[in-house]
């Protein structure tokens, strides 16, 4: 067997934490990924979890990336071996010339661990039991001590990670003294006992910016507070629960009247999915703007209500954070697999509105937009988020927001206009844009009144089971849809250095390996136009792209190639020129599978025809 | 009948109430459910309850779910807006427009397919949630708009039109929604309109989760002998606890009641509930009285009416948020954005 040499590398490496869930591993993993951004060297973490409180497996993986590669790389160049259930198949996880850290406190036999990998023990239990005698103190600062010795074996600043568990026990002195002890405790020993640094290192850099870090979850919800959410009404289900979490605290904190201390929001944790949705149809009918968050089962329910929203026009907003179908499908694994399922919920002829935010940033930004998107559309959006944009802590650019920005409410008719003589008619297309006007009850004592209902009925609101008035409100409805075309969040294209005739669609949470694949490609000569979609309906330029290309890439992460069906659907585009390319095991789409799978396709187009190889 | 234009001049002596409002100012189109269907008693019950109470007609707002029941918003208070929504959804969708405006009156309308079967569920939580809403439950027992199948509020042994015994237990939703704490419980009988029209004016002055139970029989599918919602049968078995006066404002209570069989009860809002005890052993302030009392009867197959129970001093659901006063949809950019200061301070906490 040749030897292998360890793997020397600088602010670019991946380390996988593997624990046991419930063990308080996840506060000291991610205080690992925040000192890390301290150095100014960007990092991508993500958590792998179960679907279960205590017990099962969990992971912790952090891409250390100086080049700012954000989506998941794939492989583990260290290991940090916390959970002997799994220990087996973490070993053998490990990149050739990688590293393996664990609990040495118990001697192993020399067949548990691999020739081909550096093995660095500390006796954590030993170190642990020696200093603390409570046993959940052994517990939470054996993770501490790991950090400890963590940051002497990757070069990391102690000062820096001492800084931050000062922020973050910023007035209790004695969990600050005792973490920052356990810090030294690990650190020490690495020190004193083992070859430090090892070959991955990370040093200090500049490249992190005035970038923030935060999970896509709580900046949708922060999204929802800036962009005026005054009704919330939700129902627990991974990955989405911690939105309206989110939102609870962020409205504690900034949606109280200084002066009565009275809340400016309204928070219902419904008994399901149908009365979450239920009371956001209800309280935008009423003019507040409401949203709901769910995942997949929770679409799957809400459908009625959904094709209320869109056949009499009512607001909703509905933030899907997607997790992995069908039915409970794996709860905790990410996919993009609601695109169909959203685009067309409801039973009947129906389309409906959907935002495909890449990063937290873009969820903040899109969240604030549905609500006004909403309101002018009367009709549901729908903000399309993942589990790994949703759940994980992800680098982005600071939010934003301009204090000039007025909320837009839409087409409102209000008791001067009905004085003033105007003709409401519920469903009555005024600007030939397909949007009618609405009047919020209770505006005016004997005009502007209606009955809203989920049958047909006429332009004025009256009941009607006409074929000729049916068909004439159907085609309203999609001259909205097609208004709505333009008030989207445009696709952004990005062309590649040369001119080619090969061309890439994506969205959402593959943004970031996407990017990172396109320099892969590059490198082994495939020129990739790339066109990021943000919103449905698509955009023209969506169109002509495809149309200025011979084959077009589409990436997503789902089995069906939903978004290429959507494409080919509502285009008119033919099947073969759309090549679908696609990721759905439950784990974050990577550079390397985006790469493969295009330049193996690439590959394939250049071999050589067989009449050239012949004469 | 709904090619009837209904006509929109009317007796200029009509008599107006104290904001200058005729009675013709509550009704709504012309109702399209059979001659003789209990639900139009209903209907005139809300007009004539909304009539007396002097209530501006465009601020209430008034929401159902799917069936007969819940057509007939559009049969009343016309200048209100309604929602016809989805079928037994309509507590959620209340609770919304609830949250969203605390400063309308709140009418529910459902039947006992949309609130015991398929909404039954949600029935349940906007009771639990103290909704300040008039819940009324039009109850005929039958699935009248899909022709004569049984509710779930049909009694076990009761026989259908095609003479078919149900052997299912019936919900009694008057006992559930005591069960889940709402404070205005009472059941009514669509025939019964000099007991209606108190207990509808009383619930929609009550600040909290109010609800009424009304049977009403069908005059297609469930009028039959063997039926036990039929209007023969609902008046041999009716046992009214009492009858109700609604003193709103200044007025002085009656005086022709005999001494001791009146019972007045003030509630938050400052109306005063004048109950003439017909059963003297009745306490409507005894929630776990009342569950006894109506079971008790329920066994000799008596069907109890009147107001079952009210909590004077109830909370709704606004009160559990704390919410602010000045309803949320008229909130704007000023009161709801924290700013860019806000967002630069937050985005320093996350680096």
């Amino acid at each position: 067997m040749s030897v292998q040499s360890p793997i020397s590398s600088v602010n670019d490496f991946v380390v996988r934490f593997a624990n046991v869930n419930g063990s308080g591993s996840a506060s000291a993993n991610e205080l690992f990924a925040r000192s890390i951004l301290r150095h100014g060297v960007p990092v991508s973490p993500r958590n792998i979890f179960p679907s279960n409180i205590q017990g099962l497996p969990t992971w912790y993986e952090v891409r250390v990336t100086e080049d700012g590669h954000l989506g998941a790389r794939g492989a583990v160049d260290m290991m940090v071996a916390m959970n002997p259930q799994t220990w087996d198949k973490d070993v053998a996880s490990i990149e050739p010339g990688g590293y393996l850290f664990y609990d040495s406190t118990k001697p192993m036999p020399t067949s548990k661990f691999r020739e081909d990998i550096t093995v660095i023990g500390v006796p954590l239990t030993a170190i642990t039991n020696s200093t603390y005698t409570d046993p959940r103190q052994r517990q939470l600062f054996k993770n501490i001590i790991y950090l400890g010795a963590l940051c002497a074996l990757l070069d990391l600043d102690p000062k820096l990670v001492e800084q931050l568990i000062g922020e973050q026990y910023k007035g209790k002195e004695k969990l600050l003294s005792s973490n920052v002890h356990a810090l030294h405790l690990g650190r020490d020993w690495a020190l004193q006992n083992l070859k430090c640094p090892i070959g991955l290192r990370v040093k200090k850099s500049d490249k992190v910016g005035d970038r923030i870090f935060i999970e896509g979850n709580s900046a949708a919800a922060l999204g929802a507070v800036y962009g005026g959410a005054t009704v919330c009404a939700w129902y627990p289900i991974t990955p989405s629960s911690s939105v309206a979490e989110a939102f609870t605290s962020h409205c504690k904190k900034y949606r109280h009247d200084p002066e009565t201390g009275k809340a400016k929001y309204a928070i219902v944790q419904g008994e399901d999915e149908l009365a979450s949705i239920g009371i956001v149809i209800g309280a935008s009918w009423n003019g507040a703007r409401a949203f709901t968050a769910t995942s997949g089962p929770g679409i799957s329910l809400m459908t009625e209500f959904i094709g209320l929203s869109y056949f009499a026009e009512i607001p909703a907003v509905i933030m899907n954070i997607q997790r992995a179908g069908p039915s409970t499908g794996m709860p905790t694994r990410t996919q993009q697999c609601d695109v169909i399922a959203c685009a067309y919920a409801s039973h009947g002829d129906t389309k409906h509105v959907l935002l495909f935010p890449e990063d937290p940033a873009e969820a903040f930004e899109f969240a604030a937009a549905a609500f006004d998107l909403a309101e002018r559309l009367q009709t549901t959006i729908f903000l399309m988020l993942d589990l790994d944009i949703g759940m994980n802590h992800r680098l982005c650019r600071p939010l934003k927001w301009d204090d000039a920005k007025q909320y837009d409410r839409g087409k409102v008719m209000t008791a001067e206009m009905l004085e003033e003589g105007r003709d409401f008619g519920r469903y009555l297309d005024v600007d030939g844009d397909g949007i009618p006007y609405r009047t919020y009850p209770g505006t005016h004592p004997t005009k502007g009144s209606y009955f809203t209902r989920g049958t047909s009925r006429d332009r004025y609101a009256r009941y009607s089971e006409e074929g000729a008035v049916y068909a004439d409100n159907m085609q309203r409805l999609v001259r909205k849809f097609e208004t709505a075309q333009d008030m989207v969040p445009r696709p952004l294209q990005a062309n590649a250095a040369k001119p080619t005739k090969y061309g890439v669609l994506y969205f959402g949470s593959t943004s970031p390996a996407m990017d990172e694949a396109i320099g892969i490609l590059e490198a082994r000569g495939h020129q990739l136009d790339r066109m990021r979609i943000r919103a449905f309906p698509f955009h023209s330029s969506v169109a002509s792209f495809i149309a200025d290309h011979d084959f077009v890439y589409v990436v997503e992460q789902n089995r069906d190639a939903q978004l290429r069906q959507l494409i080919v659907n509502e285009n008119g585009i033919d099947p073969v020129r759309l090549v679908p390319i696609l990721h759905y095991d439950g784990t974050p789409i990577t550079a390397r599978f985006i790469a493969n799978a295009i330049g193996d396709h690439q590959d394939h187009l250049k071999v050589t025809p067989l009449r050239k190889a012949v004469t | 009948m709904t090619y009837i234009a209904k006509p929109k001049f009317h007796h200029p002596g009509l008599k107006k109430n104290e904001l200058g409002y005729t009675h013709r100012d509550y009704e709504g189109k012309i109702s399209t459910l059979c001659a003789g269907c209990g639900h139009d008693s209903i209907t005139a019950s809300i007009i004539e309850a909304c009539y007396e109470l002097s209530i501006e007609p465009h601020r209430v707002a008034k929401i159902s779910g799917i069936g007969c029941s819940s057509k007939t918003p559009d049969y009343f208070l016309g200048n209100s807006h309604g929602f016809n929504s989805v079928h037994g959804r309509m507590p959620s969708v209340l609770t919304g427009a609830n949250l969203a405006n605390r400063d309308l009156i709140y009418l529910g309308v459902s039947g006992d397919g949309d609130s015991a079967s398929i909404g039954f569920g949600q029935f349940a939580h906007s009771i639990r949630r103290a909704v300040n809403m008039t819940y009324i439950v039009e109850n005929n027992g039958v699935y009248g708009l899909t022709k004569g199948q049984f509710s779930a509020t049909a009694d076990r042994g009761s026989k259908s039109k095609k003479g078919v015994t149900n052997t299912d237990n019936a919900i009694d939703l008057v006992a559930i929604a005591l069960q889940l704490g709402a404070t205005f419980v009472a059941r009514s009988f669509s025939g019964d309109k000099t007991q209606l029209v108190p207990l509808i004016a009383a619930a929609i002055r009550h600040k909290g989760a109010s609800f009424i139970d009304v049977i009403s029989p069908c005059i297609a599918f469930n009028n039959h002998a063997g039926s036990t919602k039929s209007f023969d049968y609902v008046r041999e078995h009716n046992d009214a606890v009492n009858r109700l006066d609604v003193l709103v404002g200044r007025d002085p209570i009656s005086v022709d009641y005999a001494p001791g069989t009146v019972q007045v009860v003030e509630q938050h809002d400052g109306s005063r509930l004048a109950l003439r005890k017909l059963d003297a052993d009745y306490d409507p302030h005894d929630r776990l009285g009342a569950m006894t009392f109506l079971q008790r009867h329920a066994a000799k197959g008596q069907i109890v009416t009147g107001l079952l129970y009210v909590d004077p001093e109830a909370e709704d659901l606004h009160t559990h948020l704390d919410t602010v006063e000045t309803p949320l949809n008229t909130l704007d950019e000023q009161a709801l954005c924290p700013g860019s200061a806000v967002l630069d301070k937050i985005n320093a906490s996350l680096r």
